[in-house]
């Protein structure tokens, strides 16, 4: 086992796999690649103080510690392909690296809107740091913002473009804006206050085509309707960075298949005994919901499966793989907290509050409860963390 | 013992630190951090799993 753990993804995953492995004894050598030319940062900021700021890669590089310092970080570089059966990866001068344990940790990137008229100056997607700096750039008083999507992150975005000054119109195609993690009641409370704030919601409606010459000048909407812009925001999820995997026997139809161990898994359903999965890319099975394996887009999950990697690796494991996802957002002075998996509810009570201002919702199905998530009360939403562990 | 910090300046509240190390951190009837400065060798191992889940990364352990 001389070969290195090759972790393939140098973002929050990457880094806390390393960090993770040298926690629980290995003492052996592991190589990074990462595609970004960045070391390893926190994405959260980018949405909001990136964007508000002038901060640099400094200011949101996670610090990379004592116990990892002899990882070798290679930056830059892309992986193009894996052999699982012969232990290597590929890299973009196709180099072939071998490995005694492979990681993927190659996260998500921004899902695009295709349209005819769509190679234009100033489109934008927010995932990573030299998005975001691009975006600030535009992001200027008066400025005529569209963003596409309303989701978590298109939120945010409308909502920092707001406290810079910009004109911010939000189009999506759903009912109410975050509404399949909040649900209709939290999600309608949201569109309210970002209202109040100034941003115009366009909703039930899609951008069929852009219209400018160079630079994206306005949209055209499915109902036949135009909108002028100087910039657009395209947030309208994520794809799995999987297709390096491709000619392997994984299951990548929706992130990589992995068994609670968070080791990959065959065609025949047997777990690859060397090769995992963690972060945004996983799609593992929480017994704390049910059998079934889920991606799980949230902040803390890159950490806790990192973990838990380095503990099966190590022979360390006990029990079951159980993390409670976490989320939070902030939107002008609305925090948003929660835990579990809200999207699985059929039944949103309003536990505490008043909906009109602080408040904290509990997400049920079939009686029992699988999610909290409050805006302010965050001791209060606390307290409920423990119904579902 | 160990000193522990937190930059009060990056510091959101958002406690995720209270489940990692809820002997060092907890969030008080405002919803705002408090925290024990210093503790027990013993309390490394979860000090150092809150600043792994601190969101604004505002902890340290001060070597």
């Amino acid at each position: 086992m001389s070969e290195p753990v090759v972790i393939v993804g140098a973002s929050m995953g990457g880094l806390r796999t390393a960090e993770a492995l040298r926690r629980f004894g290995y003492d052996g050598a592991i190589t990074v690649f990462g595609d970004e030319p960045h070391a390893p940062y926190n994405r959260p900021p980018l949405s909001k103080e990136v964007l508000a700021e002038s901060v640099s890669h400094d200011a949101v590089a996670f610090e990379i510690r004592d116990s990892v310092a002899d990882v070798n970080w290679v930056l830059g570089t892309r992986i193009l392909s894996a052999d699982l059966e012969h232990g290597t990866v590929t890299d973009d001068n196709f180099d072939v690296h071998p490995f005694s344990a492979l990681v993927i940790a190659t996260g998500l990137r921004p899902r695009r809107l295709h349209v005819a008229n769509g190679d234009l100056r100033g489109r934008h997607a927010v995932r990573t740091l030299d998005d975001a700096i691009a975006l600030r750039s535009e992001l200027v008083p008066g400025a005529r913002v569209v963003i596409v999507g309303a989701g978590f992150i298109g939120c945010e975005v409308a909502a920092t473009a707001r406290k810079l000054g910009c004109e911010v119109t939000i189009v999506a195609p759903g009912t109410h804006p975050m509404l399949r993690p909040l649900g209709a009641e939290l999600a309608a409370e949201m569109q309210r206050r970002h209202e109040v704030e100034g941003v115009v919601f366009l909703m039930k409606r899609e951008v069929t085509d852009f219209i400018g010459d160079t630079a994206i000048a306005g949209v055209l909407l499915d109902d036949g309707s135009t909108l002028d812009c100087d910039l657009l925001v395209e947030a309208i999820g994520s794809h799995e960075n999987t297709e390096w995997l491709d000619g392997n026997d994984l299951d990548t139809s929706a992130g990589v298949l992995t068994s609670n161990n968070l080791r990959a898994v065959r065609s025949d359903g047997t777990e690859w005994e060397n090769v995992f999965a963690v972060g945004d890319v996983a799609r593992f099975p929480n017994p704390v919901y049910d059998g079934e394996s889920r991606r799980i887009e949230h902040w803390n999950i890159p950490t806790e499966t990192a973990k838990r990697v380095a503990q099966v690796f190590t022979g360390q494991a006990n029990g079951e793989f159980r993390p409670i996802p976490s989320f939070w957002s902030d939107q002008y002075d609305n925090h948003l907290l929660a835990y579990g998996v809200l999207a699985l509810a059929d039944d949103i009570r309003l536990e505490d509050g008043d909906v009109s201002g602080d408040c904290v919702f509990g997400y049920y199905r079939g009686g029992r409860m699988v999610g909290v998530c409050g805006i302010g009360m965050r001791s209060v939403v606390q307290s409920y963390r423990a119904n579902f562990v | 013992m160990i000193k522990i910090d937190v930059d009060m300046s990056k510091c959101q509240h958002y406690g995720q630190c209270v489940f990692e190390a809820p002997q060092i951190f907890k969030l008080n009837e405002d919803d705002k951090l408090e925290f024990t400065a210093t503790a027990d060798d013993s309390e490394r191992a979860n000090v150092e799993a809150a600043i792994d889940v601190c969101p604004m990364q505002a902890i340290s352990i001060v070597e």
